[in-house]
């Protein structure tokens, strides 16, 4: 188990009250896994994310355990997280084109950020190009400044480098939006080839596409409002989700091979519930079409079948019937 | 309804416009009469630059925009204003097309001041309402708001509400639904579906392939400002022949099946003479013996409603 969250709870202080980006979020990773993580804009994907990162206000820790490779992390102390910041876990950013510094060559950077962390550059380098020439990047881009580097380059670079320490769990916060599909696609196999090589030992993907998501991961987890609603392989995800919320989302994507003069796809409707002051229960009642007396009290995350965890009373009622 | 004429842009680049960059290059299509043609290309390929034009926010550098027989440049003062009646756009970013310190429903005041100064407040009102209506939102909720109180994808049809105050004809959409999530951008597509039964035309530009196919009659490939394949939707999807169609088809995610091994040339070859097909340095099928390093392909019909620039078929 490479990576093993409980109950996790961050909220977001305002002058208004708290935020409440994540509620009581339980999953776990296994070594190797490559976890999709979608959930509409605000539904509290980056906050997990961030906060398994780096925990700094207005984010306020709440209460959870987060457990890397069965150690347990002081999520809650930005100073002691440092330690394990790029070295055991690693995050690519979501502007990862923005990330690098604009007033060094992409070499010094790395030589710098290797230094803040004790790791001798010029022993690095050999592995460094041989990473260089797996994401097809050419060995000239480290005495180049990211301004003469194309948006996907960049990206590249920031791929590099973030997996340069080989760390146990890295966070892909949606790094394939803002490129072109063939750009997309290859940045994507990257990632995956990545894993294979061993370079990392588990993934977060972070997208809001997820037919993206169907291509690489081998398990999607579904977040709505702030809550989790399902995980499952990401085959079940596709063709046999359970979590309403899961089937309407899945149903609403538009897909290669479907007009609007045949089958015309339906949205969801409503918007999802304001976080500063949610109601309570399940958050996606208010939306939900089979929402019933049980959904004013906020449903577990049970796994159903092995693998297989949704958050839905109705699910766990026609499951405690059987 | 809209017909392109071998346009070119070319913008001046470089410390004092010294060097020529070309965004677009000899294209020409048209839009026919409540008819949805899609415009598919990667960022740089020219697809906003048409619209642009087409919407004459900049000119066209060479080449004639005819619309409804009239070329578009030549139209000034009330003919211009008149051109805006019938033809509008509708940007990719709905926050930043609106003044974040006026309310929202604003848009709809400037169009009055500007095109309907005789109608009466009350008549307006009703007209605003009857649009809102039309393109799914409920006024009562969303008048009087300020931006940051709406979602983006009712800000979104609050933009494509103001367009129909108008009598367009035309609409430029130009990756409308890109900033949206998965749950709203459904309802934005079938509100273009819906509006072309009633006879509007739509120049629909995107790079996502499944919206394209979703929504469109046409759709026309662009790749460096230059044509590679149009046609009927079904005929470019179903038998694409480009090879950069084929290679976008292939890299498009989709949930019915998984990726084919195709191969990404993500380090170009080197393009021997500026002159040759613009694909040259990717195409994983140009060879040396064919023209395509030297030549320019030309758009030629292979099928009925399918033309592809590929020297394969030249």
């Amino acid at each position: 188990m490479s990576l093993q969250v409980d109950n996790l709870t961050v909220y977001y202080q305002t002058l208004r009250g708290d935020v409440q980006a994540l509620e009581d979020a339980t999953f776990s990773i296994a070594d190797g896994e490559i976890m999709g993580l979608a959930g509409e804009s605000g539904c509290g994907k980056s906050t997990l994310a961030n906060s398994l990162i780096r925990l700094v206000p207005p984010m306020r820790f709440v209460r959870g355990q987060v457990r890397l490779d069965g150690e347990v992390l002081p999520i809650d102390d930005a100073r002691r997280m440092s330690d394990y910041r790029f070295s055991r876990l690693s995050v690519i950013p979501q502007y990862a084109m923005n990330a690098l510094n604009p007033t060094r060559k992409v070499g010094k950077m790395v030589a710098e950020l290797l230094g803040s962390k004790g790791v001798d550059f010029a022993a690095m380098i050999p592995e460094l190009k041989r990473r260089l020439d797996l994401v097809e990047l050419s060995h000239d881009v480290l005495k180049m400044y990211p301004i003469e580097l194309s948006g996907g380059m960049k990206q590249r670079v920031v791929m590099v480098l973030s997996t340069l320490l080989n760390p146990s769990l890295l966070i892909a916060d949606e790094i394939t939006s803002a490129l072109d599909v063939s750009t997309q696609k290859a940045v994507a196999e990257m990632l995956v080839g990545f894993r294979d090589r061993g370079f990392v030992k588990s993934l977060i993907v972070i997208t809001h596409d997820i037919s993206i998501l169907y291509q690489i991961a081998d398990t999607i987890l579904i977040m709505y409002a702030g809550q989790l609603a399902e995980k499952a392989p990401t085959d079940v995800i596709i063709r046999a989700p359970r979590h309403p919320y899961t089937k309407l989302l899945i149903a609403s994507l538009p897909e290669v091979g479907v007009r609007y003069a045949k089958r015309r796809l339906s949205g969801i409707p409503g918007r999802p519930p304001l976080l500063l002051d949610p109601p309570a229960g399940c958050r996606f009642r208010e939306r939900c079409s089979v929402a019933f007396e049980k959904c004013l009290e906020a449903p577990p995350f049970v796994e159903l079948e092995p693998g297989h965890f949704v958050a839905c009373w109705k699910e766990l009622g026609e499951d405690a019937d059987a | 309804m809209l017909t392109l004429e071998h346009v070119s842009k070319v913008y001046r680049v470089g410390t004092f416009g010294g060097r020529a960059l070309v965004a677009v290059h000899d294209v020409s299509f048209d839009v026919r009469d409540g008819e949805v043609v899609s415009l598919i290309g990667e960022s740089g390929s020219g697809k906003s630059t048409i619209g642009k034009m087409i919407l004459r926010l900049i000119p066209a550098t060479s080449g004639r925009i005819v619309f409804n027989d009239v070329d578009i440049s030549t139209l000034k003062g009330p003919a211009l204003k008149e051109y805006y009646r019938r033809v509008q756009g509708v940007f990719q970013d709905p926050f930043s097309s609106y003044n974040p310190i006026f309310k929202a429903d604003r848009v709809f005041r400037l169009i009055r001041d500007e095109f309907f100064p005789t109608i009466a407040p009350s008549e307006w009102q009703g007209r605003v309402e009857d649009a809102l209506r039309a393109v799914g939102l409920n006024p009562g909720q969303v008048l009087g708001k300020f931006p940051h109180q709406l979602s983006g994808g009712q800000l979104q049809r609050f933009l494509i509400a103001r367009a129909l105050l108008l009598d367009v004809e035309f609409l430029v959409a130009d990756e409308i639904i890109s900033m949206l999530d998965a749950s709203t951008r459904v309802d934005v597509l079938n509100l273009l579906a819906d509006l072309k039964s009633r006879g509007l035309s739509i120049l629909f530009i995107t790079h996502d392939l499944s919206l394209g196919y979703y929504i469109s009659e046409r759709a026309v490939i662009l790749y460096q400002g230059c044509i590679l394949e149009m046609g009927a939707t079904e005929r470019i999807f179903g038998t694409p022949l480009h090879p950069y169609t084929r290679m976008l088809m292939a890299s498009a995610p989709r949930l019915d099946k998984k990726w084919e091994q195709v191969e990404i040339e993500l380090r170009g070859k080197h393009l021997e003479s500026a002159a040759g097909c613009v694909y040259y340095d990717r195409c994983p099928e140009a060879t040396r013996d064919r023209l395509c390093r030297t030549q320019r392909p030309a758009l030629v019909a292979v099928d009925d409603d399918h033309f592809v620039a590929c020297g394969r078929y030249a």
